[in-house]
């Protein structure tokens, strides 16, 4: 038999990175590593990974600096100024999470608290206007105590205890600035549900800083600054004993590391960075309300910081920059709706560009098309034009929606068809992860199609939502697939 | 500070022993539906030390489910058939519907995080959480779903259905069928729970599970399954309680099951974690808590009392009222 030299070969695994035979994962990872560095764009892999940490955070810091140059005022705001503050409360939660491996799910309210901390010294609220000189440093500090008080609590208490009692210190942060509002000389300390308004913008030495351009660069500024202190931090003594910690709290004790103080640390410092964020902030907005700290807020701060990859500290900043930019291109008012198509079948298009070997990529594409179009035409022979009549939502250019409206079936005035089609992409996407092989390319060309189907007539049409659902989608599945997140950090595995 | 506890004793004053007494009998309520769901979050927790975030969320889809029975037999006041089978399909529905979705939650995006660090599966609990009240939310537009409780199965010209029929007063405070309903309901599913824990081959296996999964594999116990059964378990209860609530106070919206989770999992963390009568205690004891702050401290700061409760029992008790001291092995 051994001979024979139409011996097929054994099928190729659907995982890139299991484990072959006579091949470990080290060796797999180490032969990764060298063909990223061969091709076309093998230098610019092999000078990136070469040159020094600091010389990578000029080179970003370099290219964020010229944004104000070539975007508009209200581009710079939402694509620029949000990434900086999502890339800064990411390093935080980053602190917090990625080095000390706690899971603080009330971070949210840190930076709801340095929001409300900076408008109620800054605003005709009370009438007291401190100097931004003092202010700043103070909420963050004011802010760190209130997370280092949360943290006293987690005294005795392993991680799971943690996530509950912050997630409730959330909620009660919630309710107590939107109805509970105590009355204090004669005012609602946080001003209830329409919050504390004209707040003082930032002020340096007289040099108030309040056009999008000079906020900008201020945010950048921070970011640095957060990010070299990071940097430093994670390499020294105490950065190692997180990671210590991270790993195997146990062992780490066992090795005479202060666990708890450590955790203290990290809770404190990831507590003090979204204060001084909050800050900034409401000098930004000019105003605070509650519902700017909701939940919703968390997971995309959670969103960034595993997207990026936990530990690393380019991790949050890259998450920052795809999750807030494809944030923004979901709005429902972003003038380019072209482009949250274009991201989506782009997605698909990557998906099944990814899968091995090629030629079941090529049977995926070629048969989900394909099939597309015999539903099409089945459906538009045989039922009312009813089934077929929709118009692709927002489509930005005509043609692009009429090839789209021919390929996928968008009924009308069909009620239930919305909640039944969702439920049965659900399940359809459950039966593609239970089979393996020939059998899930196979299912994966139906479900493809529902896909699309579902984008067009539920999705797209409510992009708010559905932004919300993609970030609960993305955690389940970057925690399934590639835990590390894009960058990731070297981990230690314990047997 | 002082004004709020002047307005407290003054709210026990004007409320007298009658006030009392409604507030006990809405907490009992109230407790028991916490209770169903803090069992869920306990059995979870007690199997697979997994803090289930989606299980306030499974609660939720039980209340819709129920809810678009009672739609589909043409609602409250027209209802096809007698009010006694569509109460059964509304839990038939909610029941099973929860079961199921809890078995596919574990199946598709806990188990293969089994051996993950500890993290991965709680930030996978909070997407699944986020990505069930968001599905639900799309699919329901994100309007609250309301009908009149009182008219469920009302005949003719009656002032009342006859959910809503004074079964007994005290002092002016009427105790009424579906309050003594919900908690039987909640009692008789406690007690069906402890008896399959506690004197079936399967609850031996439960708890051999929770003991220690690798060796109850090395025994021969599925683990596998014994723990997509509890999570089956968990999610008919949350099911029960969420087509309840419907039943209880006519309203079903998509954010309910985060509150509601929360403060059943500081039930379960009050009683002891993983552990099933502390669960219940747990869940009545947040319930009466919450009942006795909105009548005596006023309902915007129910949420924070609780929460003070909470902290204070982690300081001092962390290990809940009838939680045993674990001591962590290697």
């Amino acid at each position: 038999m051994s001979d024979d030299p139409h011996t097929p070969l054994p099928e190729p695994s659907d995982a890139a990175d299991e484990t072959r035979i006579g091949v470990d994962s080290w060796v797999a990872e180490a032969e990764g590593r060298q063909a990223r560095k061969r091709g076309f764009f093998g230098p610019a892999a092999r000078g990136w990974d070469a040159s020094p940490d600091p010389v990578k955070l000029f080179l970003f810091i370099a290219f964020a600096a010229t944004l104000p140059f070539w975007l508009s005022e209200g581009d710079l705001f939402v694509y620029g100024l949000f990434t900086l503050l999502y890339a800064t409360l990411g390093l935080g939660l980053n602190v917090v999470v990625g080095f000390a491996g706690l899971l603080d799910l009330g971070y949210v309210a840190y930076f709801g608290i340095g929001a409300y901390g900076y408008a109620l010294v800054s605003s005709p609220h009370y009438g007291i206007h401190w100097p931004s000189l003092a202010s700043l440093p103070a909420v963050a500090v004011f802010t760190g105590l209130i997370g280092l008080g949360l943290g006293l609590t987690s005294r005795r208490l392993i991680g799971d205890y943690f996530a509950i009692v912050t997630l409730f210190f959330l909620q009660a942060f919630l309710v107590f600035t939107n109805t509970a509002n105590p009355v204090i000389h004669g005012t609602g300390l946080t001003g209830g549900s329409s919050g504390i308004g004209n707040v003082d913008p930032l002020k340096f030495f007289g040099y108030a800083l309040t056009t999008t351009k000079q906020q900008y660069y201020f945010f950048l500024i921070v970011l640095s600054l957060a990010t070299a202190g990071l940097y430093f931090a994670n390499r020294s003594r105490t950065g190692r004993a997180w990671r210590a910690l991270r790993e195997d709290p146990l062992a780490a004790e066992v090795m005479s590391i202060p666990v708890n103080r450590l955790k203290r640390l990290a809770i404190l410092m990831g507590a003090a960075l979204a204060g001084l964020c909050g800050a900034i902030f409401a000098a930004i907005q000019l105003a605070v309300t509650s519902s700017n700290f909701t939940l919703n807020v968390l997971i995309v701060m959670f969103a960034v910081v595993i997207l990026g990859g936990m530990g690393s500290i380019a991790g949050p900043i890259l998450g920052a920059i795809v999750i807030n930019v494809s944030l923004q291109f979901l709005q429902p008012q972003n003038d380019h709706p072209d482009i949250k198509r274009w991201l989506f079948y782009g997605a698909i298009a990557l998906f099944i560009a990814l899968m091995k070997p090629w030629y079941r990529a090529v049977v995926v594409l070629v048969g989900t098309i394909a099939f597309g179009f015999a539903v099409h035409a089945i459906v538009s022979a045989t039922t009312a034009a009813s089934w077929t009549a929709g118009n692709a939502a927002d489509a930005g250019s005509a043609s692009m929606g009429k090839h789209i409206a021919g390929w996928v079936i968008i009924p009308v005035g069909h009620g239930n068809f919305d909640t039944i089609a969702y439920i049965v992409l659900v399940a359809a996407v459950c039966v593609v992860r239970s089979v393996s092989g020939w059998w899930r390319a196979l299912a994966l060309i139906p479900t493809l199609y529902m896909t699309a189907v579902v984008w067009e007539s539920v999705l797209a049409p409510s992009p708010a939502v559905t932004a919300e659902i993609l970030f609960g989608v993305l955690l389940i599945v970057i925690m399934t697939v590639r835990p590390q997140g894009l960058i990731g950090t070297a981990r230690v595995e314990i047997v | 500070m002082h004004a709020l506890l002047f307005s407290v004793i003054d709210n026990i004053r004007a409320l007298g022993w009658g006030g009392a007494f409604a507030l006990l009998r809405n907490g009992l309520v109230l407790g028991s539906l916490y209770a169903l769901i803090a069992l869920g979050y306990t059995m979870v927790y007690g199997i697979l030390k997994l803090l289930n975030f989606a299980h306030g969320d499974v609660y939720m889809v039980g209340a819709f489910l129920g809810f678009g029975v009672l739609t589909q037999l043409g609602g409250p006041t027209a209802l096809a058939i007698g009010i006694v089978p569509a109460i059964a399909l509304m839990f038939a529905a909610g029941m099973a519907g929860s079961g199921v979705l809890g078995v596919a939650i574990e199946r598709f995006a806990y188990r293969p995080l089994r051996n993950a660090p500890r993290i991965a599966p709680l930030i996978t609990a909070i997407g699944v959480s986020f990505f069930l009240e968001n599905s639900v939310q799309l699919l329901t537009n994100g309007y609250q779903y309301t009908y009149d409780p009182f008219d469920l199965g009302k005949k003719g010209n009656a002032e009342f259905g006859p959910l809503y029929h004074t079964v007994f007063s005290v002092a002016g405070n009427g105790v009424s069928v579906v309050q003594i309903f919900v908690v039987a309901t909640a009692l008789f599913l406690m007690v069906a729970l402890v008896l399959l824990v506690s004197r079936t081959t399967f609850g031996k296996a439960l708890r051999a599970t929770a003991f220690d999964r690798e060796a109850a594999s090395m025994m021969g116990i599925d683990t596998d399954r014994v723990i997509a059964m509890t999570f089956f378990i968990a999610s008919v209860l949350a099911g029960a309680a969420g087509v309840m609530f419907g039943l209880y106070l006519g309203v079903t919206y998509y954010f309910m099951g985060f509150l509601a989770g929360l403060k059943a999992f500081t039930a379960a963390v009050i009683g002891g974690i993983g552990s099933i009568p502390g669960a219940m205690v747990g869940g009545l004891l947040i319930g009466l808590v919450e009942s006795f702050s909105i009548g005596y401290v006023g309902g915007q700061w129910a949420d924070i009392v609780i929460f003070g409760i909470l902290i204070l029992f982690m300081l001092f008790r962390p290990t809940g009222l009838l939680g045993s001291r674990a001591i962590q092995k290697v």
